[in-house]
């Protein structure tokens, strides 16, 4: 068992839902023992720094003053919500300049009784951590359902791997690593370059037209390159194309029908968690149809590649008939 | 177009007084206008001046327009233009920077945005933690009005599956956490 601090962040405890009632057992089969932060607050989301930016750092820092305090051993904290991830790696990496930002901040902080020591603890990203940490065999070992004949889109967001402060991760743009997640559950990885476009982020409720042509342009993608379910790793991505896609279907006339679940929530499934615990069910564009594709071998019949023409031009390749090969690359 | 800043030394220095708010290592100054960030930016359609505008019209000390320009309220701080910018400026940061500014100067007519993030702040300040089904009716309420009964069979949806909290959660720290806030705005002021 390895030994992580969690800072859930409040979406967990309201429309991301599914997010932790998967990732609770599924971090109990790969052995990572989470231990929540006592008391935390808020992150600020994407709003407090546009607002006032040293309380916005004064209120992350009181985050990770709590961890640093709690952590005795463990030293690592882990967030799903990638605003979360984002906003702890930015006020830590800042911090670690000792430029000034950091007494300032722990000036602040000292009013509440707490300090924070930049660099003390590692922070993470949980699709990180299980590929990077916990590893894809021991992912691969726990798959006792495959999800053989699944067609998922893996989106990533945007938040996880830009800017990636803690150089984390395979690319700020076209990161492997939820794609590499998938196929170690079985799952067909479609080619999804928009996989860290924009979900919108606070847009449906500042300006709700963007945020319709944002959601449209993702959820038309996946359906043209045929996807039975998209999955997310940040409750923002997943409530935005979610909760605003009949919205978006209404604004636009548009059609779309396109699930998306949490990327826990497939594990939690090839892993032979039963649906309820895994909180499918509570998405409002239902995963059921696509998961009914489970099993059905409709896209493992392997065609037989034609002969190649001498003449012929090169063609590229999809990008999953790669990913195998950089497993090795990414891995740290 | 808006009418010209008076070129004052408050408004010739703008870009070095936004430059230093938002952090030493912003780079702002370092912009060489190719306007890779503006072709990266999903949501550049909707602004009022892509970013490579703004930092222009920022080294030219045209205060007024960028003050009250849409495009800070625009971005959804992806961070694409950042990791494509060729000189590293720290874009979105910056985009912060010009949201404080432009609340404390008043300048900023559409309030939906900026009350949507003194909203957020409202919530946190008060409870610690933010309380989505709060934040989501009094925000619409005020701004969306007529789009609330389109919107309710969305919250309906989330309310059945129990995915939004009928009371929010206050955390135990909540004293502690206004002490520091508060410091940090003396700070922050000085
Ligand atoms: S990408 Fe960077 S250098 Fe180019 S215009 Fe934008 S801010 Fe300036
Ligand atoms: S961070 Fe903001 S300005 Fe930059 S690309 Fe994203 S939305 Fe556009």
């Amino acid at each position: 068992m390895s030994k992580y601090l969690y800072y859930p962040g409040c979406s967990m405890e309201g429309s991301g839902k599914a997010y932790h009632d998967s990732l609770m057992p599924v971090c109990e089969k790969i052995g990572l023992e989470l231990q929540e932060i006592d008391d935390w607050n808020c992150c600020g989301a994407t709003e407090y720094l546009g607002i006032n930016k040293l309380p916005a750092y004064a209120l992350i820092g009181r985050n990770l003053a709590l961890a640093e305090a709690q952590a005795n051993g463990a030293k690592d904290i882990v967030a799903p919500c990638s605003a979360c991830y984002l906003n702890l790696t930015k006020t830590d990496s800042y911090m670690a300049k000792k430029d000034g930002v950091d007494e300032l901040i722990n000036d602040a902080l000292a009013a509440g009784g707490l300090s924070y020591e930049p660099g003390q603890l590692s922070i993470f990203h949980l699709l990180d951590v299980i590929v990077h940490e916990v590893g894809l065999d021991t992912v691969k070992k726990n798959v006792v359902r495959p999800l053989t004949g699944l067609r998922v889109a893996p989106y990533v967001g945007c938040m996880a791997p830009r800017y990636d402060y803690a150089k984390r991760w395979s690319d700020s743009e076209h990161p492997l690593e939820l794609d590499l997640l998938i196929e170690a559950l079985g799952a067909e990885v479609v080619d999804y370059p928009l996989k860290t476009h924009c979900c919108g982020g606070h847009m449906p409720q500042i300006s709700p037209d963007t945020a319709y042509e944002l959601i449209h342009r993702l959820v038309d993608y996946a359906e043209e390159v045929k996807t039975d379910i998209m999955v997310a790793i940040c409750p923002m991505c997943q409530m935005n194309i979610d909760a605003y896609q009949n919205e978006t279907n209404q604004h636009l006339g548009t059609n779309h029908k396109m699930p998306i679940v949490f990327f826990t929530q497939l594990m939690g499934l090839a892993f032979g968690i039963d649906e309820k615990t895994l909180g499918f069910g509570t998405e409002l564009i239902s995963a059921k149809d696509a998961l009914a594709e489970i099993g059905s071998e409709k896209t493992v019949v392997k065609k037989k590649r034609p002969r190649k023409d001498k003449n012929a031009l090169p063609m590229p390749q999809p990008l999953i008939s790669k990913a195998p090969t950089r497993e090795k690359e990414i891995s740290r | 177009m808006p009418h010209l800043s008076p070129k004052t030394e408050e408004n010739t220095k703008l870009i070095e007084y936004v430059a230093s708010r938002t952090g030493r290592d912003s780079r702002l100054e370092t912009c060489i206008q190719c306007g890779t960030c503006g072709g990266s930016c999903p949501s550049a359609m909707d602004m009022e001046h892509t970013p490579r505008d703004v930092f222009a019209l920022l080294r030219a000390g045209e205060r007024e327009t960028v003050l009250s320009s849409n495009t800070p309220w625009i971005c959804v701080s992806c961070y694409f233009c950042a990791v494509r910018c060729p000189q590293e400026i720290k874009i979105p940061d910056v985009m912060y920077t010009l949201k404080s500014m432009a609340i404390t100067k008043g300048a900023y007519q559409d309030s939906a945005a900026s009350d949507f993030s003194q909203t957020f702040v409202d919530m946190v300040e008060n409870y610690g933690r933010s309380y989505e089904l709060g934040l989501a009716t009094r925000h619409y309420l005020r701004h969306f009005p007529l789009r609330l009964p389109s919107m309710a069979p969305m919250g309906m949806g989330l309310l059945s599956k129990k995915r939004l909290n009928l009371k929010p959660k206050k955390i135990q720290g909540i004293k502690q956490l206004n002490d520091i806030l508060d410091r940090a705005k003396e700070l922050e002021a000085a």
